[in-house]
Parts: C-alpha cells; structure tokens; sequence
C-alpha cells in the first residue's frame, strides 16, 4: 500500500458546479496526496457537498478539471469512477433501509467479482465494526444512527477503493460515537487508504488530518497542514468557537 | 346454486387475478425505480398476445403443432423487445427531465403502439381469434357445479410459476438486490458502482417479459385479440398496483388477486354494478391507506 509518498491521488482543478443560476462552487482547486487525511472544512451551504458529489460524478462540473491518479475522470459516470478507485460515503449516510446489513455490505462489493475477496472484506468489516455482524440479517432501517454510520462506512470498504471520500460522517452522532467514527478514520487510513473528509465538525477533523482546506461560499479561503490551520486565528474564531 | 361464493367465482377469480398479477408487476417494478407510470405498459402484453398468434398461425400454416413452452418464450421475448426498445428510445433521453414529460411520453408510446399496430395490415384494427385449440386442445373437468379448463390450469399455473420466479430473481439474486437497492435510492447505488441504465433496461425486460406471457395467457383464455386489448388490462394492472402498494411486488400480486376476485364477485351479485363494486373498495382501501396494502408509508427515515 502506497503510504505517504507526496504522490497526488487527486487533483480538482478550478472547478465550478451551478445548480440553476446558483454557483455553489466558483472555482476551487485542491490536491489530496497518497496516505493523507485531508479535511475540507467550511459552515452549512458552504459547497462540502456538492464538491464531493461531483468528484463521484453525480453532479456535473461546469468548469475545470477532476483527476484521479493522474487520469482524467471530470464528468465521468459515477459506475465509473467507483470502478477507478474512488469510494464516497454520502451525507446522510444513505444506507439501503429495506435491505438487510449484510445485503448493503454485498451492495458495497458491487464492483468486486471475486468471491474470495468479497468474504474477506466482510471479514474485515466485521472485524472494524462487530455490531454490524451481530446484526447483519437486520434490515438496515432499523439500526440507530451510529449503527447506521458504521454501515455506510463498512459498505465503501467493501471496494477494492484507494481514496475514500467521507460527507460529514460524525453528523447527527452522540460525542461518544463522534469519537468512535473518528477513531475507525484513522484506521482505516493506517491501513492505508486516503481520505477526503469534508466535516462541519472543524476541531475533530483537524486534529486527525494532516492538510486542511477551508470552504467558504464555493471559495477556498484558507489551506495547510491542519496543525497550522487549526492555530489560524480567523479558523478559531469562525469554526472552533474560540 | 345458492352463494356466490362458489367455486366457479373462485376458479374464475384466481385466473383474471393471475393476468393481472403479471401486468401489475411490470407497473409496480418501473415506478419502484423510475417513478415513472408507464402507460404503455399494457401495449407490451397486446403485443406478447400478437407475438404468440403469429407463432401459433405460422406452426399451424406449416402443419406443425406448436410447443406451448416456445410459444410462452416468444411472446416473452416480444414483450421485453418492445418494453426495451421503449425505455431506450423514449424515456431514458427523458430521465432526469421533468417527471410530467416522461408521463405524456409513457402515453405517447402507449398511442403509438396501439394505432401501429392497427395500421399494419398483418394485425389490423378488428377482433381476431386467437387460434388457442391449435395451440392446445381444450379440456374441461367437472368439480362439483364449477367447471375447469385446461386453459384455465395452464393459465394459472404459468402465471403462479413465473410469480415465483420473479421473486427468487427480487431476493436472492445479485441482480435483484441492486434493483431494491437501486428502486431505495438511485444516488447510494450509483455509488456503490452501479450502473443505473443497466438495472432499469433489465426492469424494463422483466416486467415486458412477463406482460408478454400474460398476452399469451389472455389469448388461450378469451380468445379475441385486438390492438387495444391491452387498455382496459393495463389499467387494472395500475390500479392494482396502487391497491398493493405501488412500487411493492407482493402487494402488486396480492392487489391484483384482490380485484380479479372482487370483480368476479362483483358481476355475481350484479351484472351491471359488477365492476363498480371492485373500484368502490379500490377507493375505500385508498382513502384509509393511501399508501396501499403493503406500500410504504412515506415519510424520511431519520
Ligand atoms: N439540489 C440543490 N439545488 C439547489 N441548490 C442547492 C442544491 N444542493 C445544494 N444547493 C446549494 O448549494 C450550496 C452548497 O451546498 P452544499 O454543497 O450542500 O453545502 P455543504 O455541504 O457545505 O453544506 C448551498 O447554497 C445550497 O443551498
Ligand atoms: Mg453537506
């Protein structure tokens, strides 16, 4: 596994999304290096969302440049990308509710043909989150809201991904479990894979990131290592309430 | 005979539900993913009736008898040749267009299905019989009072066969759980590699296929055919459907069996009211579970 060799896993390059008249982003460029977490910060509306919606390719790019291990992947179909490498665990966390756990899982492994490797990845998402084999034959709509995070975190594991993009995972949890799901990111990055996190929740996402951007108004206002940006005055006044 | 209960309705209820049944599950299978009403839906089991007829009359014409087995597979075929080719060309341009557009397209398609088919001169505006002695030699078996056909046991055990299928391929195949999947929330299944227009094209072919199968089924059981059979059908498919819950396979089985044996116990108690009684309880049933019987009550999940 590629660790933190200063190798660019992606590049978005002077992107703007409309939707209708409105530009939610107008122009943002950012780069995420192998083995990395880095964390795109910014208040409700400020364009987390709709960025990662694009570079999955759910949204289109008006304008500017995705690429993804060095290949273009601007306005590719979201089938596509997953198949590149990229996973995206959504806002919300979008579970399948009427299908069971261990349906979603097997959902997560769409693009996996290997039967052997599929089972290993349960394994191993079971093995990150024991609850979800306890109760994988449960349909998913009736795990809580932890439990339900945890799903649609296991379920973008069970590709073979490289970058793992996160929408506000720690969204709607209980500090207890907002801990826990911060925890599960570092793992995951231990064992190696890179992470976009886009987070509300500025002081968490900082303290596990190694770059930080900060989103504001579809602008990238703020960039660095997320120690120094995190130290940043106008960051401390605006997203860490001090 | 005294009730109206007897056999005879339920026999004859069990078969109008089972054609229904497979209509209705092609309406239902297509809203789930698309949301979309497809009122062409009962041209594509028209269709499958003609594909059998000209199946049966080209074996007849070559003094071959004809295997009820191919004759299902052809009218299958056709009825998921012409529900692909529909989704294709008319609603995939149409699919993230106002929904109101894909609506008029559905009756567009519906339209154009119909006058085509009357307009080629092989299929033609008129009644025709439906050769179903050539396909089959009729049986009937007494039951007490009630009478049985053959056709009657073919149609309900094809219909109830195919049912089953259905359902394995909805819950235990990989294919099927992306098509739950896809019909919960398309975007989630995007991302999990999915391609979209690949799960819809194979909606589109199932529920075409099984429409297909019940024009054959119609046409050994009421043997007149004609361009616009598929109208009044396709229509109590919906209903059905909605009666079940749109979008819900068991409740599009159970909704359609619930109308097949209403009307039949409808037209028992009044010949004229008949079919008025099957929609009086449509409306009830709406007005207390306006998501259907095994629908899902809407509302976000938090
Ligand atoms: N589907 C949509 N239609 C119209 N405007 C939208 C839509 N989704 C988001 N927006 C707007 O785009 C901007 C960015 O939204 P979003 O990316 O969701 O922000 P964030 O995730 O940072 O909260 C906001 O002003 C929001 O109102
Ligand atoms: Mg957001």
């Amino acid at each position: 596994m590629p660790k933190k060799d200063g190798s660019v896993v992606l590049e978005v390059k002077d992107l703007v999304v409309s939707y209708g008249a409105i530009k939610a982003l107008k122009g943002i460029s950012f780069t995420v290096k192998s083995g990395e977490i880095v964390t795109l910060i910014g208040a409700n509306g400020a364009g987390k969302t709709t960025t990662l919606r694009t570079i999955s390719g759910l949204l289109r790019a008006e304008e500017g440049h995705i690429f993804y291990m060095g290949d273009e992947i601007t306005n590719k179909q979201p089938h596509k990308i997953v198949q590149m490498g990229i996973t995206h665990v959504p806002e919300g966390r979008r579970i399948f509710p009427d299908l069971t756990v261990r349906e979603n899982l097997e959902m997560g492994a769409w693009t996996l043909r290997d039967k052997k490797l599929k089972q290993d990845k349960m394994e191993a998402v079971f093995e990150l989150f024991p609850r979800l084999k306890e109760r994988q034959k449960q349909s998913a709509g009736t795990l809580s809201g932890g439990e339900q995070q945890m799903l649609a975190v296991g379920r973008a594991l069970m590709t073979e991904a490289q970058l793992v993009l996160l929408d506000e995972p720690s969204m709607g949890l209980a500090p207890m479990l907002v801990e826990e799901i911060f925890k599960v990111i570092t793992e995951i990055n231990e064992e190696g894979k890179t992470i976009l996190l886009v987070e509300q929740n500025a002081e968490m996402a900082l303290q596990i990131a190694d770059y930080a951007y900060v989103l504001e108004v579809g602008n990238i206002t703020i960039e660095g290592d997320a120690k120094e940006v995190a130290a940043n005055p106008k960051v401390k006044e605006a997203y860490l309430g001090a | 005979m005294g009730s109206i209960f007897n056999l005879q309705q339920i026999i004859n209820g069990i078969q109008i539900g089972s054609i229904y049944a497979l209509i209705s599950i092609g309406y239902t299978l297509v809203y789930g993913i698309i949301q979309l009403i497809n009122f062409a839906h009962g041209d594509f089991y028209m269709v499958g009736a003609y594909a059998a007829y000209f199946a049966v009359m080209f074996s007849a014409a070559r003094k071959e008898h004809p295997n009820v087995l191919i004759v299902l597979l052809i009218s299958m075929t056709a009825g998921a040749i012409v529900a692909f080719l529909s989704n294709r060309i008319a609603y995939r341009p149409l699919r993230y267009k106002p929904r109101l557009s894909a609506l008029i397209t559905a009756i567009g398609v519906s339209m154009f299905l119909e006058y085509t088919s009357s307009a080629i001169p092989a299929i033609g505006p008129s009644y025709r019989a439906f050769p179903q002695s050539a396909l089959i030699p009729e049986h009937t078996y007494k039951i007490g009072h009630a009478i049985l056909s053959n056709y009657q046991i073919v149609n309900m055990s094809v219909a109830v066969v195919l049912m089953v299928v259905l359902t394995y391929i909805v819950q235990y195949t990989r294919i099927g759980m992306a098509m739950r999947a896809s019909a919960q929330d398309k975007d989630a299944a995007r991302l999990m590699g999915i391609d979209i227009e690949y799960i819809i094209d194979f909606t589109f072919i199932i529920g075409g296929a099984l429409a297909g199968a019940a024009g054959l089924l119609t046409g050994i059981t009421y043997p007149r055919i004609n361009p616009y059979m598929g109208i009044i059908p396709g229509l109590k498919a919906f209903i059905a459907a909605v009666l079940g819950g749109i979008g819900s396979v068991p409740g599009a089985m159970l909704g359609s069996y619930i109308l097949g044996f209403s009307e039949v116990f409808g037209m028992a108690i009044n010949s004229i009211l008949g079919e008025g009684i099957a929609y009086a309880i449509l409306i009830l049933v709406l007005i207390f579970l306006p998501q259907g019987l095994l629908g899902k009550k809407t509302g976000e999940k938090v």
